[in-house]
């Protein structure tokens, strides 16, 4: 425990909620990113799956549109602290997108329209854990929360969760991301409370 | 790692921000635009953490500087801005954040862009370049609710009236100052053309402020011919509490 704050004594969230360490609730939707939003035209934009070397799979809009997509209902946690629950979506299970690419990666490094990157492990990615969602609360996804697209892979940090896709390269060897570059964890669990490189 | 830092002095800037001065003897240092995270504990082991950005520029006094604005719905907003005084200790991270930052050693001209109390982590990157005699051209665009809302106001006529390479804009959205020769209003595309470097001098510019204003003014540097990548904006949400 910390030091003692003099005459603090807090406004913690209701114990029948649960929070990962260090989050507090919020029910709005705070927006954080690194540079000005993309503006992607949809007959423009692609998802493109690859190794490093070879293009595996592509997808237009249209083709990624046709794919069977879920709705889900997950909460969110982003490392600036804020957590908001119940939130929902609509997109594409990346169990789908992978179904039929054999590989043996272990990782992944998913690109985004403006450059950012962000790792994520393979395992992180499948058995219902993630989605291209292209629809949150029942509407189009916004350019400022990551539309057309964006991953969500919502048991990791929120900056995991990359605005903007346009695609994934499948790694044998772990690579830091944008973040993870910058002084964020390298992997990112909420729960185990990974915020910064050094914590465990 | 948690650092302790014992608070040594406090400054109001306007009726609802606060300026608080900590003395942290492990500090390892920072880049201006970085930002700390500062937790609170109440007696019974709860705690709360908030990041807020550094105001000081990198200093050999291990001295590091944060300015608190008031949320009425805040956690720890409130006891920052009126509970602590001289004296206290307070837990802090970091610094953290390698992106939205301005490193003394750039050449190219820069521009900034403050939205409220944004204004903290570009207050930074101005004493920053001041204090390490750097003579890189900046430039400020300010934009605040009313004259009484304006963070560091004497400091930022004293440097931009020394350093004549320091050029400020101030843009009131509410109330402009008797005589102000622009009505009260947002940043718009007009404002960004007379008072922004022009994009072929390749600026690198600095955001800061709530998402709407972030978001706006990127595409109003991006619509005037500014290159994406030098556009680097540090957002907070309404709840954010991240200034």
């Amino acid at each position: 425990m910390g030091i003692i704050s003099r005459g603090f004594s807090g406004r913690p969230t209701p114990t029948d909620v649960k929070l990962p360490p260090g989050q507090y609730l919020t029910t709005d939707f705070p927006v954080l990113s690194a540079g000005p939003t993309p503006h992607v035209p949809l007959e423009k934009w692609e998802f493109v799956i690859d190794d490093g070397k070879n293009v595996l799979q592509r997808w237009d809009w249209k083709s990624f549109r046709n794919l069977p997509s879920e709705t889900v209902t997950v909460d969110l946690h982003c490392v600036t602290r804020w957590s908001k629950l119940g939130t929902s979506w609509e997109g594409v299970s990346l169990d789908t997108l992978l179904a039929d690419i054999k590989t043996d990666a272990s990782y992944t490094l998913v690109r985004s329209y403006g450059d950012y990157t962000t790792n994520v492990p393979l395992k992180d990615l499948l058995n219902k854990q993630a989605w291209i969602a292209f629809r949150y609360d029942g509407q189009d996804l916004a350019p400022e929360h990551g539309g057309p697209a964006r991953l969500l892979v919502p048991h990791l940090y929120l900056w995991k969760s990359a605005k903007w896709v346009r695609g994934m390269t499948l790694m044998h060897e772990d690579k830091p991301g944008f973040w993870e570059g910058l002084g964020y964890h390298i992997y990112g669990d909420p729960w185990r409370e990974q915020r910064y490189s050094g914590d465990r | 790692m948690w650092r302790v830092g014992t608070v040594v002095a406090l400054h109001d800037e306007t009726a609802t921000a606060r300026t608080i001065t900590l003395e942290v003897p492990d500090w390892p240092g920072h880049v201006a635009g970085q930002h700390v995270d500062v937790r609170l504990t109440a007696p019974d082991g709860y705690s709360a953490v908030r990041s807020y950005s550094i105001a000081s520029a990198p200093n050999p006094e291990r001295r590091v500087q944060i300015t608190v604005e008031r949320l009425s719905n805040g956690e720890v907003s409130p006891y920052l801005t009126q509970e602590v005084i001289v004296g206290d200790r307070l837990e802090l991270r970091g610094p953290i954040g390698g992106w939205f930052v301005w490193r003394s050693q750039q050449t190219e001209p820069v521009q900034l862009v403050a939205g409220g109390s944004g204004i903290v982590p570009l207050m930074a990157m101005i004493r920053s370049r001041a204090s390490a005699g750097s003579t890189v051209p900046f430039r400020l665009l300010y934009s605040v609710r009313e004259p009484g809302a304006v963070f560091y106001r004497d400091e930022l006529r004293e440097l931009s009236a020394e350093h004549r390479s320091v050029i400020m804009t101030y843009a009131y959205t509410r109330t402009v100052p008797k005589d102000w020769p622009r009505p009260p209003g947002r940043i718009d595309a007009a404002l960004i053309t007379d008072t922004t470097w022009p994009a072929d001098l390749d600026p690198t510019c600095y955001i800061c402020g709530p998402s709407p204003f972030v978001e706006t003014v990127a595409n109003l540097l991006t619509a005037s011919g500014n290159d994406r990548d030098k556009i680097r904006t540090e957002r907070f949400g309404p709840t954010g509490e991240r200034k």
